[in-house]
């Protein structure tokens, strides 16, 4: 997937004002020229702003007061370094391949989340790009049950040049992910991506549903699916931590999709959810435009979570 | 860390409850829980800032009349000073004089103000109007179709120029057609938008002024961060807004957006979506939730959706049959649609007090019981449900074929559905004159242990 930095395009900014955002991180330590206890609070303050949460904000101040007492650092530019360093060292396990290639077979995706969040525009611009690459791809809407979701998908199924697979709404999602994958099979595809219906991660029964597609496409093609994704919406306070948790007990979630970061929201709860469970972060959602989903760079969320 | 607010406040409570009086000190502890607990809940840092300075004003005036119960006493003050936050009641739609009346749902994307605006249709509906849906979002690809969809489910007339009209030129015509249709009600679901897409947040200003709305409603996600405040603050500052509907609040979201919504828009929050299906709408009450947030539950939301769903007539007429004894599994099968219509097992559960939120993960499990038994009473005859001894082994293997179950489970069906009347019929029996073992005359008979 293309790598254009994706904080320029934040700062260029779509014809956006972004003027909610007085008093960021950065601001605080340029105010203050010694470390501070204001400074601690403040600090506090932004981190908790920024969905970050109250206990990894708390780990967060701490360590930073722990280190300027152990190594006597005064200056508050020079705390900031620090600080910036540690967060991007701490994401940067994060960064991931989004290479998406099986040899012989197809890579089989599938897109799960709660409602809202994202899941049909990321399935249809993962097709897109992947489809440019010159990849042959399968889509499977195996979203049976929000009204028109499967007209959605195929419209971006048209715009990618990607075959769909489509059943009836109200069917069986299993049966549209069992399907899809046997196209991708038969169609000699390169990748194949199932988008399913948002649910909230505390509905069991739908939950289990969810846990039946993933079987269903292991027993079609031995080994899928190969990558899971959860969709997070950026402005998504810290229910974050728990839908990344159920949705990860129930299908083994290897990566997350953060959307919406062109808003106003910085998607702090992402730290956490990393933190707590190691899931890394591997494409981010910065605009309606296709070319608006890129891979995350920890170097560049951390930059846009300080500014 | 993630245990919930109310039992987080609780423990809090109990801290004091423990000590003889309020004293500053375990005032500023009982504080600084409060306002973690509140911040994990989502509320927005600066909102919180504000209410646990009024919290705390207002639990040390009242601490010179050295309270014997300091644990209530602050209950009560963080309760009242929640309700007095979210607005004391419940705020109803406005009407026009003269229709149509206009409701305008914005908001960013994802929200739920497709979804939405069908509910409100159903809702409207139940009160004897009738909306027109109007598609104003030109952008999300097959968003109008899902629209169209969503209005024939709610039984409501849809209306658009279609995706390459100019949305503003669609919500304008939209007024001309419903009173072609006789609609008295006009909703208009435009499309997401960032607040910080000043096109997008134009051509949102350009539909209010050309239609002056009587109701422009932010919808609004309960699982919403601390974000809360930066959106609905410039579509405050964009748009008249009058309301909030608060969506997603059947998950496990501690919903302290609220708060922040009420507190940056000041206007009410109307209703709550607490689930998928259309009908899973309902009006907000402040004392309700702050209620829920403090672990009070909330059996009143309970008691008034049961009244309005469940047929007053058929449950009287029901109660007559299992009185003699005499009803089938016709009525059973009327008995349990009834239940049923009443939503999902879960979120009613949830209303009880004291089971708010701690519930077994089989919870949803009941809700495929019965489904399951609604199945294998589909697969029989008229003849067999109002005649249940008919049911012989041959019909059972039909039966359990039919509606893709076992034997097994259709014995245990009728086992259970014997078992049941005769106990019924002894309640009933033993009920007459005296106090002791009567089934009471609510309109619901308890459900059987399925």
């Amino acid at each position: 997937m293309s790598d254009t930095g994706f904080f320029s395009r934040l700062k260029n900014g779509l014809g956006k004002t972004r003027n909610g955002l007085i008093g960021g991180i950065k601001r605080i330590f340029s105010t203050n020229d010694t470390a501070s206890l204001e400074m601690f609070e403040a600090l506090e303050e932004s981190l908790i702003s920024a969905d970050v949460g109250v206990e990894t904000t708390l780990q967060i101040v701490e360590d930073m007061r722990k280190r300027v007492k152990a190594e006597g650092i005064e200056d508050a530019s020079r705390l900031y370094e620090i600080l910036k360093e540690e967060m991007t060292a701490l994401l940067t396990q994060s960064e991931a391949g989004c290479d998406w290639r099986c040899e012989g077979e197809p890579h089989v995706m599938l897109v799960a989340g709660v409602n809202g969040s994202g899941k049909t525009t990321t399935a249809g611009k993962i097709a897109y790009t992947l489809a440019k690459e010159k990849r042959a791809v399968v889509l499977g809407a195996a979203d049976t049950f929000r009204a028109a979701a499967g007209e959605q998908l195929a419209i971006w199924a048209e715009r990618a040049g990607a075959q769909l697979v489509r059943h009836q709404e109200g069917a069986d999602p299993g049966a549209v992910a069992y399907d899809t994958v046997d196209a991708g099979i038969a169609r000699k595809a390169d990748n194949v991506i199932i988008d399913t219906a948002g649910r909230l991660h505390t509905k069991v029964n739908l939950m289990e549903e969810l846990k039946k597609v993933h079987r269903v496409i292991g027993k079609r093609q031995p080994g899928a699916p190969h990558e899971v994704l959860l969709v997070l919406d950026a402005t998504t306070g810290q229910n974050g931590l728990q839908q990344a948790r159920q949705f990860t007990q129930a299908l083994h979630v290897n990566g997350i999709v953060l959307t919406k970061l062109d808003g106003t929201a910085k998607g702090g709860m992402v730290i956490a959810i990393h933190n707590q469970l190691g899931i890394p972060i591997k494409l981010i959602g910065v605009g309606e435009g296709v070319e608006d989903l890129q891979p995350f760079n920890a170097r560049d969320f951390v930059a846009a979570l300080f500014d | 860390m993630f245990e919930n607010l109310a039992k987080r406040l609780e423990s809090v409570f109990k801290n004091i409850r423990g000590q003889g009086r309020l004293t500053e000190a375990n005032m500023r502890e009982a504080l600084q829980q409060i306002r973690n607990a509140l911040l994990e809940a989502d509320v927005n840092i600066q909102v919180v800032k504000k209410f646990i300075a009024d919290v705390q004003e207002a639990a040390l005036g009242q601490e010179v009349l050295a309270s014997i119960h300091p644990g209530q006493q602050i209950v009560k003050i963080v309760h009242d000073e929640l309700v007095k936050l979210m607005g004391e009641k419940n705020a109803p739609l406005a009407r026009a004089s003269k229709p149509p009346t206009i409701i305008m749902m914005v908001g960013l994307q994802g929200q739920g103000k497709t979804t939405s605006a069908g509910k409100l249709a159903v809702h409207l509906k139940k009160a004897g109007h009738k909306s027109l849906l109007v598609g104003a979002d030109v952008y999300r690809p097959a968003a109008i179709k899902q629209l169209e969809i969503v209005a024939q489910q709610a039984g409501a007339e849809m209306f658009s120029l279609g995706e390459h009209a100019d949305p503003v030129e669609t919500c304008l015509m939209a007024r001309g057609e419903a009173s072609l249709r006789g609609c008295d009600t006009v909703i208009l679901d435009t499309a997401g938008r960032l607040h910080v897409d000043e096109d997008m947040m134009l051509e949102a200003r350009q539909i209010a002024e050309q239609l002056n709305p009587h109701e422009i409603l932010f919808v609004a996600n309960a699982m919403t961060g601390q974000d809360a405040v930066n959106s609905a603050r410039q579509f405050n500052a964009a748009l008249p807004l009058t309301g909030v509907i608060l969506t997603q609040m059947d998950g496990d979201a501690r919903g302290g957006a609220a708060i922040s919504l009420i507190e940056v828009t000041g206007c009410p929050i109307k209703f709550v979506g607490v689930g998928e299906r259309l009908e899973a709408l309902e009006p907000f009450h402040p004392e309700r939730m702050a209620g829920q947030i403090l672990g009070m539950g909330d059996i009143v939301s309970l008691v008034e959706k049961a009244q309005q769903v469940v047929d007053q007539e058929k449950a009287v007429q029901f109660q007559k049959k299992m009185r003699k004894g005499d009803w089938d599994l016709e009525d059973f099968l009327d008995h349990m649609r009834q239940l049923k219509k009443m939503g999902n097992m879960s979120d009613l559960l949830q209303k009880i007090p004291g089971i708010n939120k701690m519930l077994p993960q089989g919870m949803d499990m009941a809700e495929d019981d019965l489904k399951h038994t609604e199945a294998i009473i589909l697969s029989m005859t008229l003849k067999e449900r109002r005649n249940p001894n008919l049911i012989n082994g041959g019909r059972r293997r039909r039966i359990a074929d039919g509606s893709g179950t076992s034997v097994q489970d259709v014995n245990a069906l009728l086992k259970e559905f014997q078992k049941m009347k005769l106990m019924m019929k002894q309640a009933m029996k033993g009920g007459k004159g005296k106090k002791h073992g009567r089934i009471p005359r609510g309109p619901m008979p308890p459900l059987p242990g399925f």
